[in-house]
């Protein structure tokens, strides 16, 4: 199977890498081990909140010089000032063009807020989850919040706590129709995304306006959790239209409705320029000639080789199983390829929680152009890309999603430049 | 002391870290409220079924088997296989007179091939649908399969003299459905196979793959008939060093995957050397120099789907990578999900609006194609989308020997 670009991971980062390379003619294939992390995003994407020292970031594009003079391993130092804005730039725009509506921008960050109603900094919101501007109130007096009766992965009461504290009063309204009392049949699987399938029928979302509307009474906007616009764009459009209120979303615990959107657009643009798709396969070892990789094996091609000119690591961190840690060592499953870990286990985590934890910094040794070290000397046409990179720590700094994208645009470069 | 050696299962349910993910893509869950879904089927129930069986769930006999959830599984659990080795274990339910006609699809077709024109006017006959429908619970809207007038052994019973002759040879399992339903997609097989200059040979002794017989819950018939299989590819592999390839999807999965995985069967030995035509003709193609006759002048339309246990092996490629040789071909290729019918499920008068139910979308999209046919890998997926939509339907193989000129 002979391709331009073989990509090893289907996530933001090798989606995003593989669209890039499809739009300039490139045949690409993306192999992946199941479904990504995608699918358990919030639903936003962060650039940069804060630097290794924990100084909080407002601005990522002045922000990235101080982080590349703190932590010069960082993703961002190999891109350097200059890149890091441009390609940011361009992400934004790649996504919206894959058909990803998205708000924000590169030289701001606004707030999110999470499933517990706290406001946390990022860069990029899809337009239907509530993103607002500033760090310590909503722009409404009183809200109404929604949600469906036994839905336990959304917890009103916590978030109309935080509002209050920002200022806003909120109503809490459950609610329950007869074709929810289906899926109620399995407590445990009354799930995001099971809700979400419901308010794919037009019926049932005409039973949630109808509701909406009666029920929200003098709120100013309305507050939904993300259990709608799995199979469709324009949902909370129509509600609002026929509502006649501002409705947003808040993030849900997962699996994420507004992520499992956004990976189904992501792969169905990255088809649409051409890519292959190859879900649900492992790849098992390489060929190398000297410094490159000419031939990869999966499990489910067996004796058929995947052969292409160049290839991309974008396998994702311990949760995608990018990187394996044993008591021992942490290593890269696919290549074997460097890893950079401290020998002494116990310097790994920090016994505070809550603290920054060093493993989080650990991944694949590249240089200065994300080609992947094996054995200390750097591969010449295996590049890596997105969150089994070394040198970040994605939950302290606030940079995960703006790690993966901006590698994996700046190998895509690299690749093309050739 | 290692504790953690007495937690380890014969499966790796271990492994499931509860993201639910496969319950997202498990296109039952989606349709059918009564099926609790693969994550609550399988590794989570199973926890609870190693410490009493009794919290066996019967509605696991919704799982249509499509492993659907272990293409999505990013934890690689064998979720489906989990599920299926539970039914086996432990299900108390007796398969019906209707579940033993339906899995045993080579005794019905033996019987039915000699008298195949009657077979197939009296079972398209309303009154007779009903009686099936009333008494054996066959859903009565289910157009049948037809039968052939003489099955695809037969006729190639009067072949085998001039395959041999080809210095290249493969073994062909032609499975059920191309012996008693439709012996001309074999006769497409061989002519396919003929132009790049291998013969085709049967094995010794080819009883069916047994994937019904599995789903209905004669184990011990489908291990028989597997272990008989697996013999005769031994023979053709190690013995005669031919591969066996064959052009049912399912087929190939079940003998691949299902006998060592869900029957205990094992085949590690020749496990490699079993596959799909496609890839088996992808392969040849691109390690020889073989150029295909092509017609000049054909023109065809066609929507490639891709069937659940394909998905499963990943190798729809190489059925697309075929058809796009063929000149002038317009490919689109359908989004990848289930048809609904899964084997002998759809025809069960109790799954019939599930199945349809999960298959809707797919009919949409291709209804809303401007196609001459959809292509598939699978034969129940062809009754299916024929039943369902105004598109025929054809097998890959099919088209690229009718695209291919014809030879003296």
């Amino acid at each position: 199977m002979k391709f331009d670009t073989i990509i090893v991971g289907g996530g933001l980062a090798g989606l995003l890498c593989g669209i890039r390379l499809s739009k300039e003619g490139q045949r690409c294939v993306v192999i992946s081990a199941g479904q990504s992390a995608l699918h358990f995003s919030s639903g936003s994407f962060d650039l940069l909140n804060a630097l290794p020292d924990g100084t909080p970031v407002r601005n990522p594009l002045a922000g990235v010089e101080e982080l590349i003079r703190q932590q010069p391993l960082h993703p961002y130092a190999k891109l350097g000032k200059e890149k890091f804005g441009e390609l940011a730039v361009l992400a934004r725009e790649l996504l919206l063009e894959a058909g990803i509506a998205v708000k924000g921008e590169e030289k701001a960050n606004h707030y999110r807020v999470t499933p517990m109603g706290n406001l946390k900094p990022t860069w990029l919101t899809l337009k239907d989850l509530l993103a607002c501007e500033s760090d310590s109130h909503l722009p409404w007096k009183k809200i109404a919040i929604f949600n469906v009766l036994g839905f336990l992965d959304f917890y009103t009461q916590f978030i109309a706590d935080e509002f209050r504290k920002m200022g806003t009063e909120s109503s809490i309204h459950s609610f329950n129709f007869p074709v929810l009392e289906c899926i109620r049949k399995n407590p445990t699987e009354m799930r995001s995304t099971n809700i979400a399938r419901l308010f794919d029928k037009q019926e049932n979302l005409e039973e949630l306006i109808r509701l909406l509307k009666t029920e929200s009474g003098e709120a100013e906007a309305i507050i939904l959790p993300a259990i709608v616009g799995l199979g469709q764009d324009d949902v909370v459009e129509q509600l609002q239209e026929k509502v006649g209120k501002t409705i947003c979303l808040l993030p849900t615990l997962p699996p994420s409705v507004p992520g499992i959107h956004t990976q189904q657009q992501l792969r169905k643009y990255f088809q649409h320029l051409g890519g292959v798709y190859m879900l649900g396969d492992t790849v098992l070892r390489a060929e190398k000639e000297g410094r490159k990789v000419v031939r990869v094996y999966s499990y489910n091609h067996g004796d058929i080789p995947f052969v292409g000119k160049n290839v991309v690591l974008a396998t994702g961190s311990f949760f995608s199983q990018g990187l394996i840690a044993t008591s021992e060592r942490i290593y890269e499953p696919v290549f074997d390829l460097d890893v950079s870990f401290s020998k002494d286990r116990e310097q790994w985590y920090n016994l505070d929680l809550f603290a920054a934890q060093p493993y989080q910094t650990f991944g694949v040794k590249t240089d200065d152009s994300f080609r992947a070290m094996y054995r200390g000397q750097a591969f010449e046409n295996l590049y890596v890309a997105g969150a089994v990179l070394e040198g970040f720590n994605a939950m302290k700094e606030g940079c995960g999603a703006g790690v993966s994208v901006l590698s994996a645009l700046s190998v895509a470069e690299r690749i093309l430049s050739k | 002391m290692n504790l953690q050696q007495h937690n380890i299962s014969d499966n790796n349910f271990e492994q499931c870290i509860k993201c639910t993910v496969c319950t997202v893509y498990c296109p039952v869950a989606a349709v059918n409220p009564d099926y609790p879904g693969p994550k609550q089927a399988g590794p989570d129930g199973e926890r609870l079924r190693l410490k009493r069986p009794d919290f066996y769930d019967e509605a696991l006999k919704y799982c249509i088997n499509c492993k659907r959830c272990e293409v999505a599984c990013p934890s690689n659990v064998r979720i489906g296989d989990i599920i299926q080795m539970a039914r086996i274990k432990y299900s108390k339910k007796k398969p019906k007179v209707r579940d033993f006609i339906l899995a045993n699809t080579d005794l019905v077709g033996t019987l039915s091939t000699p008298f195949a024109p009657v077979v197939n006017a009296t079972l398209g006959l309303k009154p007779v649908k009903a009686i099936l429908d009333g008494v054996m619970q066959i859903d009565h809207r289910r157009t049948f399969p037809k039968y052939a007038f003489g099955t695809f052994e037969s006729w190639y019973k009067k072949q085998a003299e001039k395959q041999a002759c080809f210095p290249q040879q493969v073994s062909y399992f032609h499975g059920c459905y191309v012996n008693y339903n439709n012996p001309p997609l074999g006769k497409d097989l061989v002519k396919v196979m003929n132009a790049m200059g291998v013969g085709v040979q049967l094995l010794k002794k080819e009883k069916c793959c047994g994937v019904a017989l599995i789903s209905n819950g004669f184990i011990h018939q489908a291990q028989k008939q597997a272990a008989q299989n697996i013999s005769s590819i031994r023979e053709s592999v190690v013995d005669k060093q031919i591969p066996v390839i064959a052009t049912s999807s399912t087929c190939a999965f079940t003998i691949r995957d299902e006998y060592p995985h869900l029957l205990g069967i094992q085949n590690a030995d020749v496990r490699d050397h079993i596959e799909l035509a496609t890839r088996y003709i992808y392969r040849l193609l691109s390690q020889k120099e073989i150029k295909l006759n092509f017609k000049k002048n054909t023109k065809i339309k066609v929507a490639y789907h891709t069937p659940c246990h394909l998905e499963k092996l990943g190798w729809a490629y190489y059925s697309i990578e075929l058809l796009k040789l063929i000149p002038n071909i317009e490919l689109t290729v359908l989004d990848s999900q289930c048809c609904g019918i899964a084997g002998t499920y759809g025809f069960k008068k109790e799954n019939y609006k599930t199945s349809q139910n999960i298959g809707e979308s797919l009919f949409k999209q291709i209804e809303a194609c401007d196609i001459d046919y959809v292509v598939t890998d699978c034969e129940t997926c062809k009754w299916q989308i024929e039943m369902s939509t105004s598109k025929p339907c054809e097998h890959p193989i099919s088209i690229l020997a009718k695209a291919l000129e014809d030879r003296e």
